[in-house]
């Protein structure tokens, strides 16, 4: 393993990072679209809102990760992508500013039309923004970016077939995660009858996720032969173990195991990623560019590799004490709102 | 594609992709300004509130924070559209030069991680941990915040002295040294011009919300100190600022000298040359301007008799649009001493009579220089930006090789306007309903009412 392919698999970790915790972000977001109406959805939202409220931001620190890596490590590749891919990534970036500017601001509006309206264009990105990073995938593994800057063609690069699939596949996985999550949250909060809102979600999604990656394998036969053969010969173990944990996550739903169906489904997608990677090593940008080619100077891959084997010393603690410290406190938090102060009239608010 | 296609594409995308960033950019830094000094303001309120047992004072910081809260959130969004943007609209300056100039970003990533994790646990925690683990829990995001500047300002500064690496016959990048890149001439002097910047704009800008609130006869507590305060910080910045501005002034003038030429509207080379203010620049001369004599040899050699290079030292296709860089430099240095002379009156008056100077006027004057303050960043961030130009990495790289050539790159820059139109509409509208409603959460809290509670009072209405 040389330095360059150490590098990419540490960007690649932040990748499934991004995609486990950003992506259960953006299928809370899509359930939030589908809770019904203002009143009948309000617990759902409620739940939401408490699930990602304080982490939303640290969990899209991670797409920002991933960019910054591979400009820094592997500059050539990452400009031949983002030139050629530049309308999808651009409304990616766009979702990603409605969605956060919505979900952010939403909460600090008390008038019903504005948060409405907030709340629609918070849960219309979560939809769309994973379409179009999962497009841009597939445009990448179905070798349609050539290197060189803005050479590949604008549109056809990811209105295509594998885009297409990569697209959907991401939002049902975004779908599928938050689901999951959201049970087992919802468990915490003792709220029995969003559990199995969310289980039910959670076992549909699953079942139509798992349809249509049945169905994509076929799309990748004949759109992008060289991820099929690397899914199918190289990378099928991978596959294997996606498909055994999925199956396993589908198990511990019925058995209501919810922190197990967790882990379960952050296996499968994981396998999913680690099979597109091990599909297409080594190449970054297939059939053209390796990892050795796409890598920058070795003094600056050293200099990363530190910064980031530091940096992590620092950041993971602090991340787990987030996390830590938000799973476990709703109970102080209604208590204290009980005994707290008597919150203000919010018609207050409304009126001045 | 024809080669020819690609070009007419990229001389097509350039000024809508140089318009795209500025608009980005020059949104985007007035909100890490906050998320640069708000953290050290709030805490220091909640700090001398438990001290004192001030509730005022604690209440204070708690609206500070929520209003922190919003701020940087959408300094969060902001930030991600510029990580795109960063490489979608100059392919050409990441794929020759990412490897040095991206190395700062890495290590802006994590500053920007830690940040976003800690805002998230202070806001969170506020009275769910004991106050000094939740006082102890703001000093990483004071840290962060000022490393994240640190280093986006190192990118920056790089390219406006680009060092640390060899270009090889073909132009290629050799022997980079990405820590040595990072520390080049210009790095110290405008990092911290940046963050005395930030503390001023953050201080005065907040200031000048509870000096509004004064002046329309809300004199209590709440508003004394939430104008006392911040405004102590811009204060105790200021005149700093002024030293530094020279400081950055000579290594403008030693690196860069074109640019500290377009700063002058200077044409010709020469010796006792005069500080020009205001004017118009064409036919090669500064008109209209007040000179003050020996000016300039006196600012940059500390000598009357000193030699300041002029545009003419360089063809006319290496200079920088004259006018812009001259007159925001003018409006940042104008505003600048403006503040300096406040900051004088306010320190005066607390130092001899501790208590505010009297006089309406010093309400007004404080309303004000929080605009003043903003502004005077927007002018002094134009004047390094457009100075730098045609050049994106300073004599090596042209901004036009830089751009990229896909077609219809151009309309993304309609698109960023309309967006930061409406987030700034937003931004300001959801501050405004924090000021009003003291129950208004912050984005980052979970306290949030579902809506239906709500509707009672909607009916009422």
């Amino acid at each position: 393993m040389t330095l360059a392919d150490l590098l990419l698999g540490v960007m690649f970790v932040g990748l499934i990072a991004y995609g486990l915790f950003g992506g259960a972000d953006f299928g809370a977001g899509i359930w939030d679209l589908l809770a019904g109406g203002t009143r009948r959805g309000a617990r759902q939202r409620d739940l939401i809102e408490h699930s990602i409220g304080p982490v939303w931001e640290a969990n899209h620190v991670w797409l920002i990760f991933v960019l910054v890596v591979l400009w820094t490590g592997f500059s050539p590749a990452f400009a031949a992508v983002v030139t050629t891919l530049y309308i999808p990534l651009t409304l990616a970036a766009f979702g990603m500013i409605a969605r956060g500017a919505a979900f952010a601001f939403r909460k600090s509006i008390s008038t019903l039309p504005m948060r409405r309206f907030l709340g629609a264009g918070f849960a219309l990105s979560s939809l769309v923004t994973p379409y179009f990073l999962g497009a841009v995938v597939g445009g990448v593994a179905s070798g349609r970016v050539p290197p060189g800057i803005a050479e590949g063609d604008v549109i056809t690069s990811w209105v295509n077939p594998t885009s297409v699939l990569g697209g959907v596949m991401a939002v049902l996985v975004c779908a599928y995660l938050s689901a999951v999550f959201l049970c087992a949250d919802a468990e915490r909060e003792g709220a029995e009858d969003i559990v199995d809102a969310f289980r039910i979600r959670a076992l549909g999604t699953a079942a139509v996720t798992g349809v249509a990656g049945l169905i994509g394998l076929f799309v990748l036969r004949s759109d992008a032969p060289l991820l099929w053969n690397g899914l199918t010969g190289r990378a099928a173990p991978v596959v294997g173990i996606s498909i055994v944990a999925g199956v396993a996550a589908v198990v511990c739903l019925v058995l209501r195991r919810f922190v197990a169906a967790r882990l379960a489904s952050a296996l499968a997608v994981t396998a999913i990623l680690v099979g597109w990677a091990v599909s297409q090593y080594p190449y970054v940008l297939v059939p053209d560019m390796t990892i050795e080619e796409a890598a920058t100077g070795r003094a600056t891959l050293q200099a990363m590799l530190l910064a980031l084997v530091v940096g992590a010393v620092v950041l993971v603690p602090s991340l787990v004490y987030l996390y830590l410290l938000f799973q476990r406190s709703p109970d102080t938090q209604t208590a204290e709102k009980k005994s707290g102060p008597e919150p203000s009239d919010p018609s207050a608010a409304v009126m001045s | 594609m024809e080669p020819m296609q690609v070009l007419a594409d990229a001389a097509e995308n350039l000024y809508p992709a140089r318009m795209q960033m500025a608009v980005s950019l020059g949104w985007h830094i007035i909100f890490s300004c906050f998320g640069i000094a708000f953290p050290l303001l709030t805490v220091f309120a909640e700090w001398r509130g438990h001290k004192r047992g001030n509730a005022a004072l604690t209440g204070l910081a708690h609206t500070w924070a929520k209003a922190m809260g919003v701020l940087f959130a959408a300094g969060a969004v902001s930030g991600t559209l510029l990580s795109f943007e960063m490489g979608i609209l100059w392919p050409g300056l990441m794929d020759r030069f990412g490897e040095i100039y991206g190395f700062p970003f890495v290590l802006e990533g994590y500053a920007f991680f830690i940040e976003a994790i800690f805002v998230g646990i202070y806001l969170f925690g506020w009275n769910r941990m004991s106050p000094r683990a939740h006082m102890l829990s703001a000093v990483p995001m004071i840290i962060s915040g000022a490393a994240g500047a640190f280093f986006v300002v190192a990118a920056n500064a790089w390219m406006n002295n680009p060092s640390g690496f060899r270009l090889g016959p073909d132009g290629q990048v050799e022997d980079v040294h990405p820590w040595a890149a990072m520390f080049g001439p210009s790095t110290w002097p405008q990092v911290v011009h940046m963050l005395l910047g930030a503390y001023m704009v953050t201080g005065f800008v907040i200031a000048s919300v509870y000096a509004v609130g004064m002046l329309r006869g809300r004199r209590d507590h709440h508003h004394r100190f939430g104008l006392l305060i911040p405004l102590t910080l811009a204060v105790i910045a200021t005149p700093v600022q002024i030293g530094v501005g020279d400081w950055i002034a000579n290594t403008v003038a030693e690196n860069q000298p074109v640019k500290l030429a377009a700063m002058e509207g200077l044409y010709k080379t020469d010796t006792r040359v005069p500080l020009a203010l205001g004017g118009l620049y064409y036919d090669d001369e500064l008109h209209y301007a007040i000179k003050i004599p020996f000016g300039l040899s006196l600012l940059i050699h500390h000598d009357i008799s000193g030699k300041v290079a002029g545009l003419a030292e360089v063809p006319a296709d290496e200079r920088p649009p004259v006018n812009v860089v001259h007159l925001a430099y003018n409006v940042m240095v104008g505003i600048g001493s403006a503040l300096l002379l406040l900051a004088f009156l306010f320190g005066w008056t607390w130092w001899r009579r501790r208590r505010l100077p009297k006089s309406v006027w010093f309400l007004r004057a404080v309303a004000l220089s929080g605009v003043g303050a903003a502004l005077a960043l927007e002018c002094g961030w134009v004047t390094t930006e457009v100075g730098r130009q045609p050049w994106i990495v300073y004599g090596i790289l042209r901004t036009a090789e830089a751009v990229s050539p896909a077609p219809g790159l151009f309309l993304g820059f309609y698109a960023v306007v309309a967006i930061y139109v409406a987030l700034t509409a937003l931004t300001v509208f959801v501050l405004r309903r924090m000021a009003h409603g003291k129950d208004t959460p912050a984005p980052q809290e979970v306290d949030a009412e579902p809506p239906d509670q709500h509707r009672d009072a909607l009916a009422v209405r």
